[in-house]
């Protein structure tokens, strides 16, 4: 009995000692630096991983380790890190809703004059909306490696068949009515396809530029909640009743995803969303109506423009330990050199878009993408605060608040929106709750002003 | 027909009744997992269709692109933090329980409320601080921390299993065991323990299941070496969607090892699992 205690303690203690030489408790050895990247796990992010061997081969005594999640763990442990000056990571990815506030609380690295130091790193080449984004009092603190805003999909064959057209300069009126003609619910396609799912990152982002081009705000200039002003109650009352009316079933909890599944499988005859969604629906593999999509400018009500601006970039926190080595990472996945390489080595339809003027010059390009690039690129130019608001506001951003609270009061909001769209309670409800919601944060903003 | 015929087809109609519903009950709760391993071997356009698509042609792509990927780090790390801290969970639960059972030290049901306690605090509230003691013990990122963590995270629930397999051994063996000299040591080691080892397979299988699943304290405080399983598979979660096959895959390959384990222990986890149920 005591032999066989004793033979089984030996046999446990072998493989622990075999696992701890496999498990990650020290250095990763080697001799070499090795770049922790924190990133958001998405296709384009998976072509970088793909990619990065070419780095590594050109930058000998440079390793690099990803670290790859879902945008909300991402977002959440990023934050941590630099914020408490954790020293995870050596670059990490962050957005424009996190770049302006990140740089003036200064845990990031600013990057102007290692872009100065960098011959052929054009930065001027960055579209300016994007460029300024991520920028504070002048300067960048992230560089961008895709870009986005937010158009409409139209499905050509199906409007064809209705008889109708769809105007080059939608507003939102006009694709209500195109919604109701289009809706066909026996067929189980919807009129339109929007975001209904809670969350400040889901049905507010959309939510929001409707909001804006009715000529609503969150805050004036004073801090003072707009939410039940007449312009945001236009805007959510018809953005609900347009969902709830021709919209897609399920719509309280569909997202991008949903909406990107449900219009790749023919389930829906326009979707207003991120100009991502290029890469769902002209994706053979993937979508049943490659090449049957049009796709014009965000539909607007009251301003000439209304779409959103975002973007995935690449930041240094402050106390990364070699700052070289991780901007000379930095440049390479940001570089022209990097479009030309994904063109070249996966296809021109996998570049990331939305983030250099100079793709958009590239014939290759053009030629794969020639389907949405100029409404994408147009979108994206025009989308700033002085072209999708009809008020001043004192905060930055398009589809969302720039403000560090905007990740609570957004959530919380968009839940309300969402119930109003499951039917659970009236608008009027939705936004006098939000509306004290929104008070509660505009007050602290007053106070410290 | 005679009324007893007619009984005996009744009661053949029961038993075939109660069967047919047993194995509804069991295909349904096998459906998920056998879903999962089907799905695992799909090309990723097999994979999301709608209805879904039963014949296919099977691939091991998407298994390969896991372990591409670097699975196997992600493996290590989760077997280590896993094994290290049911280990370190069984070395105190054994004698807090027998301490807490059979020699009852005065005040245990205050004891052993504070145990339960321990669990009431939502993991969330605590993050911070624990992000905060990490970084300055220089624990970030690094198993030790999780195996800490994971050892707290599961003594009360253990203290609290073993306790009650303790308190179903019939006093009689122990007494007989002083009767005869044993001391404490060898009492605990050579007539308790053999008494109580299927409820030490079964304390020791459910910590390994709750290990193994963790995700939140991995997510939260690992970054590049000390991420576990879970971890390594939400990274497939993307903006743009969910890819399954993938995902399908990389799950079936983080629960192998947790099912392996429960095969070998199903004997002594019913065993242990129904201790003292019947009297």
């Amino acid at each position: 009995m005591f032999r066989r205690g004793v033979r089984v303690v030996s046999l446990l203690l072998v493989v622990l000692v075999g696992l701890s030489g496999c498990a990650g408790a020290g250095a990763l050895g080697g001799g070499d630096r090795v770049l922790v990247v924190g990133i958001v796990a998405n296709p384009q992010m998976k072509d970088a991983i793909a990619l990065s061997r070419g780095f590594e081969r050109d930058n000998p005594g440079i390793r690099l380790k990803f670290v790859q999640l879902p945008e909300n763990q991402a977002r959440a442990k990023i934050t941590a890190s630099t914020a408490t000056e954790g020293g995870e990571f050596d670059v990490v990815m962050i957005s424009n809703f996190e770049a302006p506030q990140w740089a003036a609380n200064g845990w990031l690295e600013n990057l102007r004059p290692f872009m100065d130091a960098s011959p052929g790193y054009d930065a001027g080449d960055f579209i300016p909306s994007i460029r300024d984004s991520l920028s504070y009092r002048g300067s960048m603190y992230a560089v961008p490696f895709y870009g986005e805003s937010s158009f409409l999909a139209y499905r050509k064959d199906l409007f064809a068949k209705a008889g109708v057209t769809m105007p080059e300069r939608p507003t939102w009126r006009q694709v209500a009515e195109l919604a109701a003609r289009l809706d066909d619910p026996a067929a189980g396609v919807a009129g339109i396809c929007l975001r209904g799912k809670p969350g400040w990152g889901e049905s507010l982002a959309v939510f929001d530029t409707v909001v804006n081009t009715f000529g609503g705000r969150w805050f004036d200039r004073d801090w003072n909640a707009r939410l039940t002003s007449p312009e945001f109650r236009a805007a959510a009352r018809f953005y609900v009743d347009l969902v709830r009316a021709h919209g897609e079933v399920g719509a309280s909890s569909a997202g991008f995803s949903e909406c990107g599944t449900r219009y790749a499988q023919g389930q829906a005859a326009m979707w207003y969303d991120s100009t991502v969604m290029t890469s769902t629906n002209e994706k053979p593999s993937d979508s049943a109506v490659v090449g049957k999509s049009g796709y014009v400018p965000a539909p607007v009500e009251s301003t000439p423009a209304s779409g959103w601006l975002y973007t995935w970039a690449l930041a240094m926190p402050r106390v990364a330990p070699d700052k070289q080595a991780a901007w000379r990472f930095m440049r390479w996945m940001t570089d022209k050199e990097y479009v030309r390489t994904v063109g070249r080595s996966l296809g021109w339809s996998q570049v990331p878009p939305g983030s250099r003027v100079s793709t958009y010059r590239i014939p290759e390009y053009q030629a794969a993408a020639g389907g949405y690039a100029r409404a994408t690129l147009e979108g994206i130019d025009s989308a700033n605060q002085r072209a999708t608001m009809t008020g001043p506001v004192p905060y930055p951003g398009i589809q969302f608040v720039g403000i560090p609270e905007f990740q609570d009061l957004g959530t919380r909001v968009s839940q309300q929106l969402s119930a109003a769209i499951a039917g659970q309670i009236s608008v009027d409800e939705a936004l006098e709750r939000s509306q004290e919601y929104a008070q509660t944060v505009g007050k602290s903003y007053q106070e410290t002003r | 027909m005679s009324a007893q015929t007619i009984a005996r087809a009744r009661g053949r109609g029961g038993r075939g009744l109660v069967t047919g519903v047993t194995w509804l009950v069991a295909v349904l709760f096998v459906f998920p997992l056998l879903w999962m391993v089907i799905t695992a071997f799909k090309q990723e356009a097999d994979a999301y269709t709608d209805p879904p698509r039963v014949i296919f042609s099977p691939t091991l792509t998407q298994l390969a692109g896991v372990l591409e990927r670097g699975f196997v780090p992600y493996l290590a790390n989760s077997a280590f933090t896993t094994v290290v801290s049911t280990v370190f969970v069984l070395l105190l639960a054994v004698p807090a329980a027998y301490a807490l059972s059979i020699a009852a030290v005065p005040g245990t049901p205050n004891v052993l409320g504070f145990f339960l306690s321990t669990k009431m605090l939502p993991v969330v509230a605590a993050i911070i601080p624990l992000y905060v003691i990490s970084q300055n013990l220089a624990l970030l990122d690094n198993v030790w921390i999780l195996v800490i963590l994971y050892t707290a995270m599961n003594l009360p629930l253990a203290v609290w299993m073993m306790r009650s397999f303790f308190l179903e051994m019939p006093r009689e063996v122990i007494e007989a065991a002083r009767v005869d000299g044993a001391g404490l040591a060898v009492m605990l080691y050579r007539v308790i323990l053999p008494v109580v080892a299927p409820g030490i397979a079964a304390t020791a299988l459910i910590c390994v299941i709750f290990s193994w699943t963790e995700f939140f304290y991995s997510v939260n405080l690992t970054a590049a070496q000390a991420g576990t399983v879970p971890v390594f598979l939400v990274g497939f979660i993307t903006s743009e969607g969910l890819y399954w096959a993938q995902l399908s895959a990389a799950a079936l390959l983080a629960s192998l090892p947790v099912m392996i384990v429960g095969w070998i222990a199903q004997n002594h986890l019913v065993r242990g699992l129904s201790m003292g149920a019947v009297k």
